[in-house]
């Protein structure tokens, strides 16, 4: 994407039919570290890397307890996601005193893609330069689903997103027929190598990466250090030093058109959303 | 021509008896389980006893409706606050909430006549009581609602030490055992059923200590 003159308003049309701001903000998502999510019938796991500015200071929080039975995943503006998951908290809360029970995670994400969509179609706001993973469970079952920037939402699988997720993606393009049966340590260790491949040959330790689950009769919690650390050890997924030959290429390309999946090489043509 | 006076109230009064005791490491709330409106018994298994967290449990008489809203607000109110600081409200933090929030409905009240228990933040039992508008203290003994009048006395006389007739109390909370306060509220419910017409059907006991919570039931007088 390069820079031209339809892409200072977030309300001005390109003569393509396409708002670049949107597409940038998309960009926004791609460039903060990487989230993994996957859902079994009974459980969802969230994945994601911890990296820290620097030695000196702690990471920053990227999975969010949003109530009981829903958590989230966030990457990209992190400070656009904790405000988008102080309102999922509140919906959720507010749900659950006027009809106690809980609030099934497909209305939430609608909430969450219509208050996306705003910020899309206003002069004077921008839109979040966040992605959601969100993970919950409902009466229906369990459920992952992915909220852009732009609006739009999708349920899934299994999804990656953030800086280097196409090797989660590709990885996770492998097993997910699995996933469906799975169990749920067999979910955590799916989550704990697909984490792995974004971190492109450096050790995987309990340091670098937050696991959450959600399950039926569990509730949504974050896995402290020793049990992921235990897990890692467990499935011998430290990782090697030498780079592994599904992981060559796939960095993301750093101006080129089309996003993630879309068709390669089209330059001109409006990406489809993730 | 007279001024028409309304002839309809928001409020009507469910009756019951709340009591709560603070002891050393542990605290004994207590409330009957009958629920009537004037002469009539709605139902004679209802709780009007809810435990807002870990270490916080709240006995309210009144007007059920209110209380039931007011346990709502309060639940929506701790959820909140666990998001926000990553742990459980302490006792004594819940008791301003819930004096904040009584308050806020200072011209339109809460009917409900509260007693909060729980465990402080080093681990004694506390007590806090109230009334409908927020006023509130840490005391190491209370009782609300319809038999509290017959109650409170007798407390007053058993459990000297955290008396406020010996004002100031002479301890914060009192130095009877676990099942010797069991034991004194048990007392006080079985009397207080005899003389009030309100109080009776079920008396439901939540015991809160360093283990954890317990609940314990005792039959009461039914007529």
């Amino acid at each position: 994407m390069f820079r031209n003159q339809y892409d200072t308003d977030v309300t001005t049309w390109s003569p393509a039919g396409r708002l670049f701001q949107v597409e940038y903000a998309m960009e926004a998502v791609k460039q903060g570290s990487a989230a993994i999510g996957l859902r079994s019938k009974s459980h969802v796991v969230l994945a994601c890397v911890n990296k820290a500015n620097s030695e000196l200071s702690s990471h920053q929080k990227k999975i969010f307890k949003v109530d009981d039975h829903i958590g989230v995943a966030i990457a990209g503006l992190t400070a656009d996601g904790r405000v988008l998951s102080r309102y999922m908290r509140n919906e959720c809360i507010n749900y659950f005193y006027t009809y106690e029970s809980q609030l099934p995670v497909g209305r939430l994400v609608v909430q969450l893609a219509d208050k996306a969509q705003v910020c899309t179609q206003r002069s004077w706001k921008r839109p979040f330069g966040v992605g959601l993973l969100v993970g919950g469970l409902d009466e229906s079952g369990a459920h992952l689903y992915y909220n852009c920037p732009s609006g739009n939402y999708f349920e899934y699988q299994a999804f990656a997103i953030g800086s280097r997720s196409q090797a989660a993606k590709t990885y996770l393009e492998r097993k997910f027929e699995s996933f469906m049966g799975s169990s749920r340590e067999n979910l955590i260790k799916d989550a704990l190598f697909a984490l792995r491949e974004t971190l492109q040959g450096e050790k995987l330790t309990s340091s670098v990466c937050t696991i959450a689950v959600v399950g039926i009769g569990e509730a949504f919690h974050i896995l402290d250090q020793e049990t992921v650390q235990a897990l890692i050890n467990e499935f011998e997924i430290a990782g090697e030093e030498a780079a592994a030959p599904d992981q060559a290429g796939v960095d993301e390309p750093p101006a080129a058109a089309a996003g993630d999946q879309a068709a390669p090489g089209d330059e001109g043509a409006a990406p489809m959303d993730m | 021509m007279t001024k028409q006076q309304a002839n309809w109230s928001p409020y009507d009064n469910n009756g019951g008896t709340c009591v709560a005791i603070a002891g050393a490491d542990y605290c004994v709330i207590a409330a009957d389980t009958r629920m009537s409106s004037g002469y009539n018994i709605l139902t004679r298994d209802y709780s009007k006893i809810i435990q807002l967290a870990d270490k916080s449990v709240m006995a309210s008489s009144g007007f059920q409706a209110d209380v039931r809203a007011l346990q709502k607000v309060l639940a929506s109110r701790h959820l909140l606050y666990q998001h926000q600081h990553n742990k459980q409200m302490s006792c004594p933090a819940m008791a301003q909430l819930l004096s904040n929030t009584l308050y806020y409905k200072r011209f339109f009240p809460y009917y409900a006549f509260n007693v909060l228990g729980g465990l402080d933040n080093e681990g004694k039992g506390c007590v806090f009581t109230y009334d409908a508008v927020g006023s509130y203290e840490r005391v190491g003994y209370s009782s609300q609602g319809s038999g509290s009048t017959l109650i409170t006395p007798f407390l007053d006389n058993q459990l000297k030490s955290p008396s406020p007739l010996l004002l100031p109390a002479k301890d914060a909370v009192t130095p009877l055992s676990e099942a010797e306060a069991i034991d004194l509220v048990k007392t006080c419910f079985a009397s207080a059923t005899e003389r009030d017409i309100y109080t009776g059907d079920k008396l439901e006991i939540i015991v809160l200590n360093a283990s954890g919570i317990r609940q314990e039931y005792m039959e009461l007088r039914k007529d």
